[in-house]
């Protein structure tokens, strides 16, 4: 009976394991340890928190937190990227894309040409808003009005 | 092996058992000495073990007791008989104090039971055994557990102790050769002799006894008078029995009381009793269909009724 | 004649009132014993904790032998899942987000809510019967003269193995369905096995949906547990009481179930926002 107690425990425990490891996303956000960086958009679209953060679209950290400035009428977007990558120039650029036409939407980083490099608590200075997709439509259509 | 138990010398552990009056007691066996449970000091000089006054007990609005007074001799044995339904079992209940009285008292062994508190009245509960109509052992251990369960529960004894005590009570009862069985193989008199030998396992100063001879075919019945009788002499204990098979009460109860309606009918022994005065007492303990109860449910007239349409 | 009549209807409204009060009441009663009862046997617990063996015992009669319905029930229900999700997600040309519906589904959902109406249906019921039956053939009673209290030699170590069980049947059922959603989507649909799992762990959460689905099914199991000890040791002490008590236990225990995910649901939701 002990046995098959033990077994079942076991079993439980191994189960947990799988679902921690194996399908959620535990092993592959290491959340905590990384470092914030802060961005300014005119319009984040349907960024969220917790959305991905992407450089040459290798996953390097995770949007942790989205606040407006009620003064610059800006959204500023708190980015937390890994320790291991830490070697962003000053001047990279952050855009937001959309995955495929109706995906998930993503913070895209390209790097600049600077030596400095940033660091905890720094802000990004360039920044590309969200693509929304009226707004495309909208203008295609009033180019082509306006031929 | 000999054994050495309250400064006696026995020279081997058939049962054991301690003076009435002693604290406590340490049993020695072969290379081990067990110190036993203390026993409560009982008040001696006392032969009332159990008291009841002016009991009270309602159901919502049916009373079950009624102002019931009622004594219980030491190392005797006391019978309440009456009809079915008369609250024989709840009587029980209240001296065990699994239910509360709306008056009253009880007192056992000088204390009133429903005053104590839940470690006191589990404590007092130790030293009063009780065999259930069903027998009610636990169902998913075997016959040997069974009886070995009280003294796991409430002492330390090493393992070796408790077999020899469980041993020598189920050869008290005849059923050692039982012991490997589980209650659902064990006949409705075997269940009630196996709950005994659980009942006595802790040395209990009383015992009751909730409607023995019920359902039992004349040998088991026999035996189980034989082994309340013998188990009353030889241990000294006070016992209650609870019934209304009216023969096999009377041939070993001391003293009885014949309740019905929530009142003591009458009581006395059984010599008394066979003589007594109350016209309702002797319908029932002969047994007689027609009497102060009568044999018709009350109706209306039997010709009326007939032809009524 | 007519007031006659209209007096009779009036007092037959009079009496479904008074029924539905004292339907009402009697419920009212029951739940508060119910309250009461929780209580003395989460005191009880302390005591349970220094007679591990007790546990251990309980562990096996309500865990070890309801883990076969939930293994076979997890593995349809992925089956299930893997089968239909596809054929939703083909349309959209999307069937690589398989994994994502399977694990979602499962680990926020169905996992903790099936394993759930499963553990009230097997270790429930056994659970209510049990105790019924314990109570009918006064065994609580004759523990209470032995001087055991039954709370903490019965119902205790009970509740506590409910408490234990149901977080790993949980668990053990999501991952066998997503095994199960795994062996038709990239077994016989073809979807890439890269991408099942690649999809389902970035949309799986840790915290918010793993964690999720874990607190539910602790809820689950110590709502179902109480349930049915609470119906078994309150149960009519006759072989039609314990009956009776058996399925209510059940019934009660899957409303229960249900009910509480959906306050949990929303309560976790709106605390992920």
């Amino acid at each position: 009976m002990e046995v098959w107690v033990g077994l079942f425990v076991a079993a439980g425990f191994a189960a947990l394991f799988m679902l921690a490891m194996k399908v959620s996303n535990m092993s592959t956000v290491s959340s905590g340890d990384g470092y914030e960086i802060f961005a300014r958009f005119g319009n984040i679209g349907g960024l969220n928190v917790r959305s991905p953060v992407r450089a040459s679209g290798v996953l390097v950290g995770r949007v942790s937190k989205i606040n407006y400035d009620s003064r610059t009428f800006e959204a500023i977007v708190t980015l937390t990227i890994e320790n291991q990558f830490n070697q962003f120039p000053t001047d990279t650029t952050a855009s937001i894309f959309t995955a495929g036409l109706l995906g998930e939407q993503y913070v895209s980083l390209t790097p600049g040409a600077e030596d400095a490099v940033l660091k905890q608590g720094d802000t990004i200075m360039f920044s590309d808003s969200a693509m929304v997709l009226e707004r495309i439509i909208g203008k295609i259509v009033t180019d082509k009005l306006s031929e | 092996m000999q054994f050495l138990l309250c400064g006696r010398v026995y020279p081997a552990l058939h049962s054991v058992q301690c003076p009435v009056q002693a604290e406590s007691c340490r049993l020695t066996g072969p290379g081990q000495t067990v110190k036993l449970p203390a026993r409560m000091q009982d008040s001696p000089g006392s032969d009332i073990l159990i008291r009841v006054r002016g009991l009270t007990f309602r159901r919502g609005e049916r009373v079950i007791f009624d102002n019931v007074d009622l004594d219980f001799q030491r190392g005797r044995i006391t019978a309440i008989m009456g009809p079915s339904g008369t609250g024989k079992t709840t009587l029980l209940k209240l001296i065990t104090a699994q239910l509360t009285p709306d008056a009253g008292s009880v007192e056992v062994a000088s204390r009133n039971i429903h005053a104590l508190s839940t470690p006191e009245l589990f404590e007092m509960r130790k030293r009063m055994g009780m065999l259930f109509q069903s027998g009610a052992l636990l169902t998913d251990l075997t016959v040997f557990e069974n009886v070995a369960y009280p003294l796991r529960e409430h002492t330390q004894l090493p393992e070796r102790m408790i077999r020899y005590l469980v041993l020598a009570k189920l050869q008290a009862v005849g059923l050692r050769g039982a012991a490997g069985l589980l209650p659902a193989q064990l006949s409705g008199g075997m269940a009630r002799r196996v709950a005994l030998a659980r009942a006595i396992a802790l040395d209990p100063m009383m015992i009751m006894y909730d409607e023995p001879f019920t359902g039992q075919d004349p040998i088991s019945m026999g035996v189980l008078i034989k082994l309340i009788h013998t188990m009353n002499d030889n241990l000294g204990l006070t016992s209650i029995i609870v019934s209304h098979d009216v023969v096999e009460t009377s041939s070993i109860a001391d003293h009885i009381y014949v309740i019905s309606d929530g009142r003591v009918m009458d009581q006395g022994s059984p010599a008394e009793l066979e003589r007594t005065a109350s016209e309702w007492a002797r319908q029932f303990l002969k047994g007689l269909p027609d009497g102060p109860v009568h044999f018709h449910y009350p109706a209306g007239d039997y010709a009326e009724d007939l032809f009524e349409n | 004649m007519k007031t006659e009549a209209t007096a009779v209807s009036a007092n037959g409204r009079l009496d479904a009132i008074a029924n539905a009060g004292r339907r009402a009441f009697v419920f009212l009663e029951r739940t508060g014993r119910a309250g009461l009862f929780l209580l003395r046997v989460l005191q009880s617990i302390p005591a349970v904790l220094a007679r591990p063996g007790l546990i251990v015992q309980q562990v096996f009669s309500v865990g070890v032998l309801t883990i076969v319905i939930v293994l076979v029930a997890g593995a349809f229900v992925g089956l299930v899942l893997g089968l239909q999700g596809y054929n939703v997600l083909v349309r959209f040309n999307s069937e690589a987000s398989l994994g994502t519906f399977v694990g979602l589904t499962l680990v926020r959902e169905l996992g903790p809510v099936v394993t759930a109406l499963l553990f009230a249906g097997r270790a429930g019921s056994a659970l209510t019967a049990e105790l019924g039956l314990m109570k009918a053939t006064e065994q609580f009673a004759g523990l209470e003269m032995m001087a055991v209290d039954p709370y903490k030699r019965v119902l205790a170590p009970r509740m506590l193995a409910g408490f234990i069980s149901m977080p790993l049947l949980a668990a053990i059922f999501s991952a066998v369905g997503v095994l199960a959603g795994y062996f038709i989507g990239v077994g016989l649909l073809g979807v890439d096995a890269g991408a099942y799992w690649a999809q389902m762990q970035s949309a799986v959460d840790f915290d918010e949906d793993l964690m999720t689905g874990f607190w539910k099914s602790l809820a689950f199991g110590f709502a179902a547990t109480w349930v049915a000890l609470f119906e078994g040791y309150d149960a009519e002490p006759t072989a039609e009481g314990v009956g009776r008590a058996t399925t209510r236990s059940v019934v009660s225990a899957s409303l229960l179930v249900l009910g509480l995910n959906f306050v949990l649901t929303a309560f976790l939701l709106e605390t992920d926002t």
